[in-house]
């Protein structure tokens, strides 16, 4: 793919609409590439806590995911586009949840859905719960709320469409998986006698610095 | 149902040599527990079980409790009188003792087919570190089975006769006892910018603040 | 006395029509069918299981740790995340233990509008158990999606009482926090009086439904006694036809005061335990009917109850009550801090999966997800 040129597109919006009202439609690679990909995003059917019943409860009659085509869930990673991220993941969690993500085929997109996924959520400080999962993983979409109302992870998936057509498919900012140079696996964390190991993939994730408070002059 | 004042007697009577103590609950629940010695433990427990008047066929609730040691400061009065005639000295005299702690194992047991409860039975440890056996109740009631896994893995107490005795909650490698309450958590917390107060305060362990005007944070890689 | 150990005699026999080699199949922690992330190691002769190691804690989140670190109020909302279907009912059980932990009176109109909230929770949760477990039957959709429509209904109930859909936070130690307006009353009347005619709708569907009983009828066997002895409670201990409902054993809060009976079963397999949820829908509509017509006036909180600052005095209390899953229980150690010195939860969904190899030894694979199914599991309770 690092052959095709940018795509340049040399007519006005003016004139496409014109050509479109003549039963001709004119477009880029690039957009109608992002467009069937985004308006096709096959979700992971990986449910974690609570979020997973709101999950469920989106693709149902009420709120209907369908309408945004993504009511095919799969229950193969081999099969899916998206992994959301459904609820909290413990540290005995983790490293299957990092290894359905490297199973997952490219392009892929991971969702946060909820404050445990975010950030631990309520259950942060409890032993076995690991601080967010994009300590591991690369997050897409971060959803807040516990859980998230359907709504919300509607209004996500919305955004991460935005997403997927602001893509270009060439060039240095083109996605993970159209360039050579980055490694899509992502390591797999072990069980420790205390703790995962290693705690976090250093890589992807650096904790903020804390806050400095400038002495008073 | 009896008390648990005629349950203990009836147990000494059947078990001369046991030991069975009354644990009173000073909560408005008024729901006291039997103490029971280890030795004993499961042969009382299958007594409970078949003894028609209790008929105490569903261990409900099996539980751990942890009693770490702790210190215990008692003061003695001791009225000295005055050599010279005058009011006696009342001399306070304060001395530490150390209580040794101890696991303690809960169960909850109710009858189905009598329709009452709870007896509350207790077994100790003889301490928190090497004498941490206790009998399996398994053998009694099936529904002991996960639940002093759960107890095993938590709090570290080893049932003796348990057909199947791993960790339950935790992974196999995992070598502490989570709900014993010495243990220390991994500090993997990260400084946010509104947190919860005990979040803040473990987090300032981690990330103590620079002393100069540290730079910008770096922005995570960027990989996606 | 019969022996009720782990794999002893009352196991059924497994059929060895073939001594081929023995085959180890993980099913889980992500398996559409294990309702989360439960994890079962099932080994197979040919298609049948001749051992099955449930594995646990992929969703331990130290529910009991954290109610140890905080204070008895802020426990409420994490119970909300015990059984999350079922927050309402969680809710309740953990109020009774720290009323009984504290010695606190309910008034009157809060214990009705407990019952009425937690009948409307049960309704919730076997609707959407029923949903779930044809699913599992390989049933793909429909059962689930009129569930989930019944469950929107209720969820809209809950969330203008509560102001949250899933995580109520609703009851308080001595009695409810917000009194439920007319209109709220109103409404969940018309929820009531329709909810006959979907139950209706739903078992036409499913009841009587040839496939159903050929997938359901005679799988996952268990028997009275075994079930009493494994703590089994709730629907699945009255499908093997024990009568044991803690709201007439105990007979909690008003419940004495309706006039409902208590489905039993028969066989103890699935169909059994679908037909008993049924049938406690049915029960709980009328429940809710009594209620809803008596419901007192007055105070909907105790007003001696103390929320802020509350520290009971040294010692202990277990309570429980009936929830939809069977007997949920707390167990409550105080030292007269403001922090319990133990927090226990008796989760019913975990103690219910103790005697689930000796549900499925025998069966095939297919049959050992409606098995897991019709246990009834939500992982945040099993694992906590």
């Amino acid at each position: 793919m690092d052959q095709i040129a940018p795509t340049t597109v040399p007519i006005t919006d003016a004139e496409r609409d014109e050509l479109r009202r003549h039963g001709i439609l004119l477009t880029g690679l690039e957009e109608l590439y992002n467009w069937g990909r985004s308006r096709s995003v096959w979700p992971l059917n990986f449910g974690l806590a609570c979020c997973a019943i709101e999950m469920i409860a989106a693709s149902m009659a009420k709120f209907d995911i369908a309408r945004f085509g993504s009511e095919v869930f799969r229950p193969s990673p081999r099969q899916a586009d998206l992994l959301i991220v459904s609820g909290t993941v413990t540290k005995k969690m983790a490293p299957q949840v990092v290894r359905l993500w490297n199973q997952m085929p490219e392009p892929k997109f991971c969702i946060a859905m909820g404050a445990c996924a975010i950030s631990g959520g309520p259950f942060k400080q409890g032993y076995n719960v690991l601080k967010g999962i994009d300590r591991f993983i690369p997050v897409d979409i971060y959803i807040p709320g516990c859980p998230p109302r359907p709504e919300a992870l509607l209004h996500g998936l919305v955004q991460l469409q935005e997403k997927m057509r602001g893509q270009t498919i060439s060039g240095p900012d083109a996605p993970r998986h159209l360039r050579a140079d980055l490694d899509c696996d992502c390591p797999i964390p072990e069980f420790g006698e205390h703790d995962l190991e290693p705690p976090q993939n250093d890589i992807l994730f650096q904790p903020p610095a804390s806050p400095v408070r400038t002495p008073k002059a | 149902m009896e008390t648990p004042e005629q349950i203990r007697d009836r147990l000494l009577a059947r078990f001369p040599g046991a030991q069975v103590t009354v644990v009173v609950n000073g909560s408005p629940s008024a729901q006291h527990s039997l103490l029971v010695d280890a030795a004993h433990g499961r042969e009382m427990a299958g007594f409970l079980r078949d003894d028609p008047v209790l008929k105490l066929d569903q261990c409900s609730n099996v539980t751990g409790v942890d009693w770490p040691e702790k210190e215990v400061v008692e003061t003695r009065k001791t009225t000295v009188p005055d050599p010279a005639g005058g009011t006696p000295k009342i001399i306070e005299e304060k001395s530490k003792r150390i209580e040794p702690g101890c696991l303690e194992v809960v169960y909850h047991l109710f009858s189905v087919a009598l329709r009452h409860g709870p007896v509350v039975l207790r077994m100790r440890t003889g301490n928190r570190t090497d004498a941490v056996t206790l009998p399996s109740l398994t053998p009694v009631w099936r529904s002991c089975e996960f639940q002093e896994r759960e107890v095993f893995d938590l709090f570290g107490v080893k049932f003796d006769g348990h057909p199947d005795l791993r960790r339950i909650l935790m992974w196999d490698a995992f070598k502490d006892h989570p709900m014993r309450k010495d243990y220390v958590e991994p500090d993997d917390y990260e400084w946010e910018p509104t947190p919860h107060g005990d979040v803040l305060a473990k987090a300032k362990k981690h990330f103590p603040a620079p002393a100069a005007p540290a730079a910008a944070p770096t922005p995570p890689t960027a990989t996606a | 006395m019969q022996d009720l150990s782990p794999g002893g005699a009352h196991v059924r026999a497994v059929h060895d029509e073939f001594h081929g080699d023995l085959l180890e199949v993980s099913m889980g922690p992500h398996h559409p069918s294990t309702h989360g992330v439960f994890r079962m190691v099932v080994t197979l002769d040919g298609e049948r299981i001749v051992k099955l190691k449930p594995v646990f804690g992929y969703l331990h989140r130290n529910h009991e740790k954290l109610g140890e670190g905080t204070s008895y109020l802020g426990s409420m909302p994490y119970t909300d995340r015990l059984d999350y279907l079922c927050s309402m009912t969680n809710n309740w059980a953990y109020a009774v233990a720290v009323e009984k932990l504290a010695g606190l009176t309910v008034p009157e109109r809060a214990e009705y509008v407990r019952v009425i909230l937690a009948e409307l929770t049960r309704l919730l949760n076997h609707t959407c158990l029923a949903g779930f477990l044809m699913q599992d039957c390989g049933c793909s959709g429909t059962p689930l999606m009129y569930a989930f429509r019944e469950r929107e209904k209720i969820l809209d109930l809950f969330e203008s009482l509560s102001g949250s859909r899933m995580m109520c936070n609703y009851q308080r130690f001595g009695g409810c926090r917000v009194d439920p307006p007319a209109d709220w009353l109103a409404r969940a009347q018309t929820l009531v009086d329709g909810y006959t005619a979907f139950l209706d709708e739903f078992e036409a569907l499913l009841t009587g439904n040839e496939i159903v009983m050929a997938r359901t009828q005679g799988v996952g066997c268990m028997s009275a006694a075994l079930a009493v002895s494994a703590g089994v409670t709730g629907p699945a201990l009255r499908a093997t036809g024990v009568a044991h409902d803690l709201r007439k054993v105990d007979g909690y809060g008003v419940y004495p005061r309706f006039n409902f009976r208590v489905p039993l079963g028969a066989h103890g397999d699935v169909y059994d335990r679908y037909m008993i949820r049924v049938l406690e829908m049915r029960e709980s509509v009328g429940i809710l009917q009594q209620a809803l017509a008596g419901l007192p006036g007055g105070p909907i909180m105790n007003p001696a109850a103390k929320l802020r600052g509350f520290r009971p005095k040294a010692g202990e209390a277990y309570g429980r009550i009936e929830g939809p899953k069977g007997e949920i229980g707390f167990y409550l150690i105080s030292d007269g801090s403001p922090n319990p010195w133990r927090y226990r939860v008796r989760p019913p969904s975990f103690i219910n999966l103790t005697i689930l190899e000796d549900m499925c030894l025998g069966h095939t694979v297919a049959d050992a997800v409606i098995i897991l199914g019709s246990v009834d599991i939500v992982l945040g309770e099993v694992d906590r």
